[in-house]
């Protein structure tokens, strides 16, 4: 015998390398727990090297990266190519957002790098939550997964 | 941004003597004469920019001291990440003290400080060896931080790492005398939504460390949170407890302008700035820590900063209300609870932090280290008062306004926003400086 059942997509939050800042992942986590998501939170400063292996280990549907500490735009392209760069994740769906510059700079031009890099999008720092989820519905949506009985 | 044109108006250019003239002293006169010291919270990454932002602050209408703030790359040790910025002329959250050029840094410093205006460098870094070792060859007497409250908001450096490298980093400071002055940053943790009784016992326990590793003068800090009054009470608890516990050392009390999510219509920034003076000198406090009216936007500029300062220092000289009597809530009896409890866990006062954090003796509301034990939590109440809904292991009274109950992504939204809403309401309109609308996500070219 074997069933079918549905399973929640699995999450990745976390941080870039130099931002402290944690409100914002708690948030987030909260706010995908509460749409369907399981989540796995890395937290605060996290080096580009364990998000990598922890993407590898955990094998995500998708992955959240929020900063808001301005150096997002920096860390992000850099952490962006390291991910890329591993064959196992090339395809996975890693979105950025937050307050990614320290304010001068042009915010259209900062997610245009962004998502050229190799992220799937990028929201501001007023994104719509709804939305928010909405896009991470379309691409990361529960799977069917056939569990031996 | 570029050299200021007009000619430099100092208030007193003797060289800096020793002791007088140190960051304790200017503050310590400056209470003598009834005057609030205001400081900003103020980083850039060009040493032009940063030396305009320090003249500025001297010559603002108010008594101030200066404030280099550091960047987020130099506080998690990533020179790296530094050198590449700096190859790229990418603007920083900061000054990057550690790395940039020291006679830069020298000629800065000789151009802007006197005998009444020393500079503090504030940081946030749980590794904060090779910031001290600048201060130290730079010559300048203040900073700011701690083991722990340095370590827990700031990232992932385990709490046992952080205590070791504060210990030894503290003492070398130490060696630089008297004048050494460090400010703990126990006060505010995460910014927002901790219970003061907490924040008092790390405020004291870090003050206690401090002094347990040589340092002479030291500031207690403590943030405004949601509701004047229990942040009177709390100031008045803080200043009782330090009376007890950091007998013979130069000390005084600074107040944060609001560190949790800032109102966004100039109106309502404004008004909790001002409010923030009040609480500072109701609550007896030497100095304050201004916020602008940009924080909720991004790095506020040099004039934004002069402005805050301003208004800060106009509402302590002329527009302070009359002192009530505060009614004690039992923040003070949470707080000598919270210390005890710490300190009969080991003489030194670092292993016993290390051990209260094991233990969730001290365990701060939604804090993702993994040293935090993580089992309280926090909430707003109607009176507009920040109430443990869970105490964890804390040995404190749960009191009648504990709530056990699962927040929400919702609910935890609308209580870091309780001030900035309060604040905002005169104005519901969001004036001030909007960024552009919602960027829409954006496909990834195939
Ligand atoms: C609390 C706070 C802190 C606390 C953080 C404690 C902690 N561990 O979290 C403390 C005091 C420690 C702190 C430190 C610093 N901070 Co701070 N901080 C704030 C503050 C006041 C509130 C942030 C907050 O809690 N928001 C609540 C959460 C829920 O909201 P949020 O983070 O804004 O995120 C929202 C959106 O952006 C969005 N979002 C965020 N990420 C993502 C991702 C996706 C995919 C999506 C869809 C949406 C999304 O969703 C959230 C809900 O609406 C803000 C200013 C403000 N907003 O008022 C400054 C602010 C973010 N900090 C700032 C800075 C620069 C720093 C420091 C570098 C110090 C400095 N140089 O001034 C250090 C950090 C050091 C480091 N290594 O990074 C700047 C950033 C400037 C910029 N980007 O231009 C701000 C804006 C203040 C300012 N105006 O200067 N900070």
């Amino acid at each position: 015998m074997s069933e079918v059942s549905r399973r929640r997509p699995l999450v990745l939050v976390s941080s870039v390398s130099s931002d402290s800042h944690t409100w914002n992942l708690v948030f987030l986590q909260l706010l995908l727990e509460e749409t369907g998501h399981e989540v796995v939170n890395l937290g605060a400063c996290v080096p580009d090297e364990l998000l990598v292996s922890e993407c590898a280990a955990h094998r995500p549907d998708a992955v959240v990266i929020s900063t808001v500490n301005g150096h997002g735009h920096v860390d992000g392209q850099r952490l962006i190519d390291r991910v890329r760069a591993d064959e196992r994740l090339s395809d996975l769906p890693v979105v950025i957002g937050g307050k990614l510059g320290v304010g001068d700079e042009d915010d259209t031009a900062l997610a245009a790098g962004l998502v050229q890099r190799g992220f799937n999008a990028v929201f501001a720092d007023n994104a719509d939550p709804a939305s928010f989820v909405r896009y991470l519905e379309s691409v990361a949506p529960p799977r069917l997964v056939r569990d031996a009985g | 941004m570029s050299r200021d044109p007009a000619p430099v108006q100092c208030r007193d250019t003797a060289p800096v003597p020793e002791p007088n003239g140190s960051f304790a002293a200017v503050v310590r006169d400056a209470a003598d004469t009834g005057e609030l010291v205001v400081q900003p919270r103020m980083g850039f990454s060009a040493p032009e920019r940063m030396r305009a932002g320090l003249s500025a602050t001297r010559d603002a209408d108010a008594a101030t001291v200066g404030t280099i703030t550091l960047d987020s790359y130099t506080r998690v040790g990533d020179f790296a990440a530094l050198r590449r910025a700096d190859a790229d002329g990418t603007d920083l959250n900061g000054y990057p003290l550690v790395t940039a050029d020291k006679t830069v840094t020298t000629t800065m410093l000789d151009d802007v400080r006197t005998a009444r205006f020393p500079v503090q460098v504030r940081h946030g870094s749980a590794r904060p060896g090779p910031i001290v070792d600048t201060l130290i060859e730079l010559g300048i007497d203040a900073t700011e931080g701690g083991p722990v409250s340095y370590c827990l908001p700031y990232g992932r450096v385990p709490l046992r790492e952080s205590v070791g490298a504060w210990a030894s980093a503290t003492a070398r400071f130490a060696t630089v005398g008297p004048r050494a002055h460090v400010e703990t940053f126990g006060g505010c943790m995460l910014g927002q939504l901790c219970p003061p009784a907490l924040l008092i016992a790390v405020s004291v326990l870090e003050g206690m460390f401090f002094a347990q590793h040589g340092i002479r003068s030291v500031s207690l800090s403590l943030t405004q949170q949601t509701s004047m009054h229990q942040d009177l009470e709390a100031l008045h608890a803080l200043r009782a407890i330090a009376d007890r516990h950091l007998t013979g050392l130069d000390r005084h009390i600074v107040v944060y302008a609001y560190m949790g999510v800032y109102p966004r219509s100039a109106s309502g920034a404004v008004t909790l700035l001002t409010d923030s003076a009040r609480l500072a000198v109701l609550g007896g406090a030497e100095r304050l820590i201004v916020k602008t009216a940009a924080e909720a936007f991004r790095i506020p500029t040099i004039e934004e900063n002069v402005i805050a300062l301003e208004q800060a220092a106009a509402t302590a000289r002329h527009d302070v209300p009359d002192g009530e009597a505060v009614p004690d809530t039992g923040i003070r009896a949470d707080a000598d609870t919270l210390i005890e409890a710490v300190l009969a866990l080991d003489d030194d006062i670092g292993a016993a932090l290390v051990k209260a954090f094991e233990l969730g003796l001290l365990d701060v509301p939604y804090c993702l280290h993994t040293d935090n034990a993580g089992r309280t939590r926090s909430y707003v109440d109607e009176s507009g008062r920040v109430c443990w809904s869970d105490v964890g292991s804390l040995p404190v009274r749960p009191g009648a306004d504990l709530r056990p109950r699962h927040v929400g992504s919702a609910e935890l939204l609308g209580a870091l926003n309780h001030v900035r809403h309060r604040y905002d309401a005169a104005e519901p309109e969001e004036t001030y400086d909007l960024p552009a609308g919602t960027a829409a996500p954006r496909s990834r070219p195939a």
